[in-house]
């Protein structure tokens, strides 16, 4: 009942800063949506690249062992691409996202209720929504399929490189297994995929930072709320996605 | 010119406010004064409809407040400029943004007229030469004053204080204290304070209410509420040292 409510209170606030996207284009909203483009996306480049080569790397290297007992390590290349693209890319740009991003809005947020600085902006006559909401969902909303094709690239990188030192396939011979095998469906698929927790995880650190209350450990609780809430729905959206596109 | 009608608030289980009846007249300075967690701040975030009341109304020159929503709200908000407890700036814009934000945001000013009243006001607290400066860099006294300067930076008819010298040493108390005589005298606004303080209160104040109880136990002149009778003023009174003798004056430590 109570994770309704907020799933509703949070669809609520969506349709508000969708309302507020026809500001986006104003020469203020512009350099927000700009600068909070740097701050999630370009900020999260280092541990994007860590974690997704990775898990190229691990990928390969497990279906690699298996499929050499085969004689078919060759197609590491296909599943590398094929897994980073369609669930790997968007699943670990999502949690990272959540986790770095999510968390650092909803404590923002929180604060600024806290500290009365929402209150001044609403008595300003400055809706809260479209000054803070909106750029930020813009930006996540761009930036989230960005870096997750960001994330497959370097995990195809990862899996080539385990593939060429660990399991003797050449580079050209993945590279080639694994443009063949991928379709454009599941670049897409990912895409939206990751487009839809760029939005989700924005929505959700909003709403928990607005709703705060009880100070600093209410700020504390918001970011909790605002991680957990968010991976929850990045797994549950991400199936329901799956299974629409490929059942 | 504002006007609570047995204004009633629960938060939780406590009755905050029960039935508070009060009066703001044109060009005053009413300090409400009262102990901790008796509605000060409450009643005051009623005046602009940052809380809406349970029971009873809030009246702003005939507007119906706490009934007003969108763009009625927004035009009777206009009215108002509020000074927050802790200056309530936003910390990734400089001072003079800060300052400049209910211009750029509300106004069709052109950048050099914002500039030149952001410095105006800014000079007006003695806050001019730190326009540059984040909110992070400068004191408790000074988030205040810049705080106080946007509020005043779109000449609202009326401006509310929320705890304005809590948390600061006496000098600069007496600063914010003579701005806000100095925004009365000069620019004739309407003010409302809310403070604990009671030495600011009477230096002020044209009148003094006490709120106890979620009642107005008090409402008087600071001359006369020196010398009021009833017992929860005269605790307070005493608790801070203000004798009813004449002019008040203070005492001990």
């Amino acid at each position: 009942m109570g994770f309704c409510r907020e799933a509703g209170r949070a669809l609520i606030l969506l349709f508000e800063a969708v309302v507020c996207l026809s500001f986006m284009f104003k020469r203020r909203s512009r350099r927000e949506i700009i600068q909070q483009m740097f701050i999630c996306g370009i900020k999260s480049l280092g541990v994007i690249t860590v974690v997704a080569t990775f898990t190229g790397m691990i990928l390969a290297l497990q279906t690699g062992i298996e499929m050499r007992r085969f004689g078919q390590e060759v197609f590491i290349g296909a599943a590398v691409m094929v897994s980073m693209l369609r669930e790997m890319g968007p699943f670990m740009t999502g949690l990272i996202l959540a986790a770095s991003v999510g968390s650092a809005v909803a404590a923002q947020m929180g604060t600024m209720v806290v500290s009365e600085e929402i209150a001044a902006l609403e008595l300003m006559s400055i809706n809260p929504v479209r000054f803070l909401v909106m750029p930020r969902l813009v930006a996540m909303a761009v930036m989230t399929p960005l870096l997750s094709f960001y994330s497959c690239v370097m995990g195809v990188v990862g899996g080539g490189i385990v593939g060429l030192t660990q399991l003797g396939v050449p580079w050209s011979a993945y590279i080639d297994n694994a443009t063949r095998y991928a379709m454009n469906k599941d670049l897409f698929v990912g895409m939206l995929k990751a487009f839809l927790f760029g939005v989700i995880i924005v929505i959700t650190a909003c709403h928990q930072g607005f709703a705060t209350t009880q100070g600093a450990v209410g700020v504390g609780n918001a970011t909790r709320r605002t991680v957990i809430m968010s991976f929850l729905s990045i797994l549950i959206v991400g199936y329901f996605i799956t299974r629409l596109f490929y059942v | 010119m504002i006007r609570l009608e047995h204004v009633t608030k629960m938060l939780g289980t406590r009755r905050v406010l029960d039935g508070v009846d009060l009066e703001v007249k044109r060009g005053e300075t009413l300090v409400i004064v009262g102990p901790s967690g008796t509605g000060k701040s409450v009643t005051l975030k009623h005046m602009v409809r940052l809380m809406t009341p349970d029971e009873g109304r809030v009246v702003v020159d005939g507007d119906v407040v706490s009934e007003a929503t969108g763009s009625a709200l927004e035009k009777i908000r206009e009215k108002f400029g509020v000074l927050f407890q802790g200056g309530a700036l936003l910390e990734w814009l400089n001072v003079g943004e800060n300052v400049a934000l209910p211009l750029r945001e509300k106004t069709a000013l052109t950048e050099d007229e914002i500039q030149t009243k952001v410095r105006e006001k800014l000079s007006l607290v003695g806050m001019e030469g730190d326009m540059e400066k984040y909110p992070a860099e400068i004191s408790g006294g000074m988030r205040k004053r810049v705080g106080l300067a946007r509020a005043i930076v779109r000449d609202p008819q009326i401006i509310l204080y929320d705890e304005p010298t809590s948390g600061l040493d006496p000098v600069s108390s007496r600063t914010i204290d003579r701005l806000i005589e100095s925004l009365r005298g000069e620019l004739g606004v309407t003010s409302v304070v809310v403070s604990h303080d009671l030495h600011s209160a009477l230096s002020i104040g044209t009148r003094i209410a006490m709120l106890y109880g979620g009642h107005i136990c008090e409402l008087a002149t600071p001359e006369a509420f020196v010398k009021s009778q009833n017992d929860e003023v005269r605790q307070f009174l005493e608790a801070q040292f203000i004798t009813r003798r004449g002019e008040w004056e203070k005492h001990g430590v």
